[in-house]
C-alpha cells in the first residue's frame, strides 16, 4: 500500500489552496485526488465575475480565478488523480478511491484533507404538488450545460428560490436570449447577495417574487405551467395565486456540503452546517482528517475559501511534523440568539494564534444590531451591524488576549 | 433629489444614498469606491459582459471570455450578439484577445481561461 504524508480529496479552489499551501510549508510526499477531468471544481463554469477581490484586489471570472491557482499547483512536484472518484475513508487514514486506469486502489496517509464541496439541493429535497415533467432541474445543472457544453436547457423560465447561482443564471439566460419571467423566495428576504439581486435582476427588469413559492408544477412530459402564490408565514394566501407558462424551472434552494464518504467514516457533523464539526485547526472529531472549503460549510465568497484553506494547509503540515494530538482544553462555540451557526465550533485555547477567524451566518436579516460575543456569561466584545441577513457570512476576528480560557464562547443579535 | 442604490462594486453592497444635486454626494458607502459607483451609475451606468464563444479541437465547446474593460449598459446585448458568431481554436491563452476593439473605444473580448 503506497503511503503519503497527506491526501487531500477534491481539486476546487479549497483543495488547490491547501495543496500549496501545505507543499509551502515543507511536506511534499502529497496525493491529490480529484473526481472531475480537470482541477478547479465549481469555478470552472461560474463564468461571470466578483470572483477574487480579496485574494487578488482585483475582479476575476471564476476560471480565471481557478487558473491562478492551477498554475501554481504545477510549479509544486505532488501527485494527481484525475477522473478518480474517492469510495471511502478510514480512520486509520486509509482512502480507497477508483478511476479507469488502476481500477480500486487503497494508499495510506499520515492526514487528509477533505475538500469535496457541496451539492445543490433538488426537487426531491421540496414538497411542490403536482408532476415531475421534464424541465425541472437545478440552477446549477443548467450554468454546467450551458457554460461549459453550450447548451441552453429553455426559452421561457421561472427560478424558485432567490439563492446567487439562481440569480447568476436569470441573467445568463436572460443575455443569451431565454425570457426569465421571475424568481420566487418564499421567505421575505433573498438568499443572494444584493449585488446580484441588482445586476442579474433589476438591469434586465425580471421581477423578484419574495414572500412567493410554487403552489403547482403542470405538464405531463414537458413542464407546461406553474402556479405562484403569496405565503404568509410559509402558508399560501387564497386569491394570490398566478400563473407562468414556462418550459424550465430552475431550482436555487440551497448547498449542501457532499459529506457522504465524511459520514461513513464515522465523521461528526454540525447540524446546521451540515459539515464537520472541526477545531481551530479545521481538525475534525478524527485525529489526522481535516476539512476547508464548501465541504465545511458553504461559502459565498471563494476568496474566504481560498483564506480558510490556506490556514488549515498550514495546520496540516503542523501536524504531519510533529504528529502530536492536542490534548488541552477545548472551548465550545455557541450559537445564541439571532446566529445559525459559527464556525470553527471549538478551539483549544493554548494552541490559538495571536488572532483567531470565526465565520458565521445569522438566522434572519437584521439591521442597525450588535454582534456581542462572551466568554462564560462575560461580555468579550461588541461590533456594530450596519446590516445582516443569512445570505451573507459575517467574519469576526477575536484576539487570543481576550479570548482567556473560557468554557464556553457564545455570540448573540442584540 | 434623493437617490437610493446598492453599490454593485464588492459582495458588501453597501446601501448608498445620493444627493443628486449636490454633485452625487454619497453616504452609506464602507470604502471610496461607492462614491465613483454612485456618479457613474446615475449618469453612465456600464457593466463587464461574461459569456462564452465556440472552441474547436478542445476538451470542451465552449471557451468562456469576458470584455477586458466594462461597457456601457445598453450595448450588454450588442456584445451577445458580436460573440453568436465567433469561433475559436484551441489551444488559447487566457487574456488572450478573442475580437479586438469592439466598438472602437479600446473594449476587448478576451479569453478568460486557457484551454
Ligand atoms: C454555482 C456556484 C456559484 C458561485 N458563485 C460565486 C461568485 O459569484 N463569487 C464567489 O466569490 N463565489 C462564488 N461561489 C462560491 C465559490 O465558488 C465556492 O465556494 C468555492 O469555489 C468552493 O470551492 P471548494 O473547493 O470547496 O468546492 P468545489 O469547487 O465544488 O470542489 C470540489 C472538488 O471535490 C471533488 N470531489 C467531490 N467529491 C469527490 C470524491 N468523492 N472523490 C474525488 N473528488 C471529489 C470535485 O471533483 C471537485 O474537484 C459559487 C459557488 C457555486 C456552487
Ligand atoms: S462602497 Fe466600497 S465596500 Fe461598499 S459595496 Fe461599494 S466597493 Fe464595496
Amino acid at each position: 500500500m503506497k503511503e503519503y504524508d497527506v491526501v487531500i480529496v477534491g481539486g476546487g479552489s479549497a483543495g488547490l489552496a491547501a495543496a500549496i499551501e501545505i507543499y509551502k510549508n515543507g511536506i511534499d510526499n502529497i496525493l491529490l485526488i480529484v473526481r472531475d477531468q480537470e482541477l478547479g471544481g465549481i469555478l470552472l463554469q461560474c463564468i461571470h465575475n466578483g470572483f477574487g477581490l480579496k485574494v487578488f484586489k482585483e475582479e476575476l471570472t471564476g476560471p480565471e480565478y481557478a487558473e491562478r491557482f492551477v498554475d501554481q499547483l504545477k510549479e509544486i512536484n505532488i501527485d494527481l488523480r484525475l477522473e478518480s472518484v474517492v469510495t471511502a475513508i478510514h480512520p486509520d487514514k486509509r482512502i480507497e478511491y477508483v478511476n479507469s486506469k488502476e481500477g480500486f486502489v487503497t494508499v495510506k496517509a499520515k492526514a487528509i484533507v477533505l475538500t469535496m464541496g457541496c451539492y445543490e439541493r433538488n426537487s426531491g429535497a421540496i414538497s411542490i404538488p403536482g408532476n415531475r415533467p421534464a424541465g425541472v432541474l437545478t440552477a446549477g445543472t443548467a450554468q454546467k450545460y450551458l457554460n461549459i457544453d453550450g447548451y441552453l436547457v429553455g426559452k421561457r423560465v421561472f427560478i424558485l428560490g432567490s439563492g446567487d447561482i439562481g440569480l447568476i443564471m436569470a441573467r445568463r439566460m436572460t443575455l443569451e436570449g431565454a425570457k426569465v419571467l421571475g424568481v420566487a423566495e418564499i421567505l421575505p428576504f433573498s438568499g443572494g447577495l444584493k449585488r446580484n439581486i441588482v445586476q442579474c435582476l433589476e438591469d434586465y427588469d425580471i421581477p423578484l417574487y419574495l414572500s412567493h413559492t410554487i403552489t403547482e408544477i403542470i405538464g405531463d412530459n414537458n413542464l407546461q405551467k406553474i402556479k405562484v402564490s403569496k405565503v404568509d408565514n410559509f402558508k399560501v394566501i387564497p386569491g394570490t395565486e398566478m400563473e407562468f407558462e414556462i418550459d424550465t424551472l430552475l431550482l436555487s434552494i440551497g448547498l449542501i456540503p457532499e459529506n457522504e464518504i465524511s459520514e461513513r467514516a464515522g465523521i461528526i457533523l454540525d447540524p446546521k452546517t451540515r459539515g464537520p464539526i472541526v477545531d481551530e485547526t479545521y481538525q475534525t472529531n478524527i485525529e489526522g482528517i481535516f476539512a476547508c472549503g464548501n465541504v465545511l460549510h458553504v461559502h459565498d465568497l471563494v476568496d474566504f475559501v481560498t483564506e480558510e484553506s490556506r490556514r488549515a494547509g498550514k495546520n496540516v503540515a503542523k501536524y504531519v511534523k510533529n504528529q502530536e494530538v492536542n490534548k488541552n482544553e477545548i472551548t465550545h462555540l455557541k450559537s445564541n440568539k439571532g446566529i445559525s451557526y459559527i464556525v470553527p465550533q471549538t478551539i483549544h485555547f493554548d494552541n490559538l494564534e495571536e488572532k483567531t477567524e470565526f465565520f458565521l451566518r445569522v438566522t434572519s436579516e437584521f439591521k442597525n444590531v450588535e454582534l456581542v460575543i462572551k466568554g462564560d456569561q462575560e461580555e468579550i466584545r461588541r461590533i456594530k451591524k450596519r446590516h445582516m441577513a443569512p445570505a451573507e457570512m459575517e467574519k469576526v476576528i477575536l484576539t487570543k488576549a481576550s479570548l482567556k480560557a473560557y468554557k464556553i464562547i457564545s455570540i448573540e443579535v442584540a | 433629489m434623493k437617490k437610493k442604490l446598492v453599490c454593485i462594486v464588492c459582495p458588501m453592497g453597501c446601501l448608498l444614498d445620493v444627493e443628486v444635486e449636490n454633485d452625487y454626494a454619497v453616504t452609506g458607502n464602507q470604502c471610496k469606491r461607492g462614491i465613483g459607483y454612485a456618479k457613474k451609475e446615475l449618469t453612465n451606468p456600464t457593466r463587464t459582459v461574461t459569456s462564452t464563444v465556440k472552441i474547436k479541437g478542445s476538451i470542451h465547446d465552449r471557451l468562456p471570455v469576458k470584455t477586458d474593460k466594462e461597457v456601457s449598459k445598453n450595448k450588454v446585448f450588442e456584445v451577445m450578439k458580436i460573440l453568436d458568431s465567433v469561433i475559436v481554436t484551441s489551444p488559447i491563452k487566457v487574456g488572450t484577445i478573442i475580437v479586438e476593439n469592439i466598438f472602437g473605444d479600446n473594449v476587448n473580448i478576451v479569453a478568460s481561461r486557457s484551454m
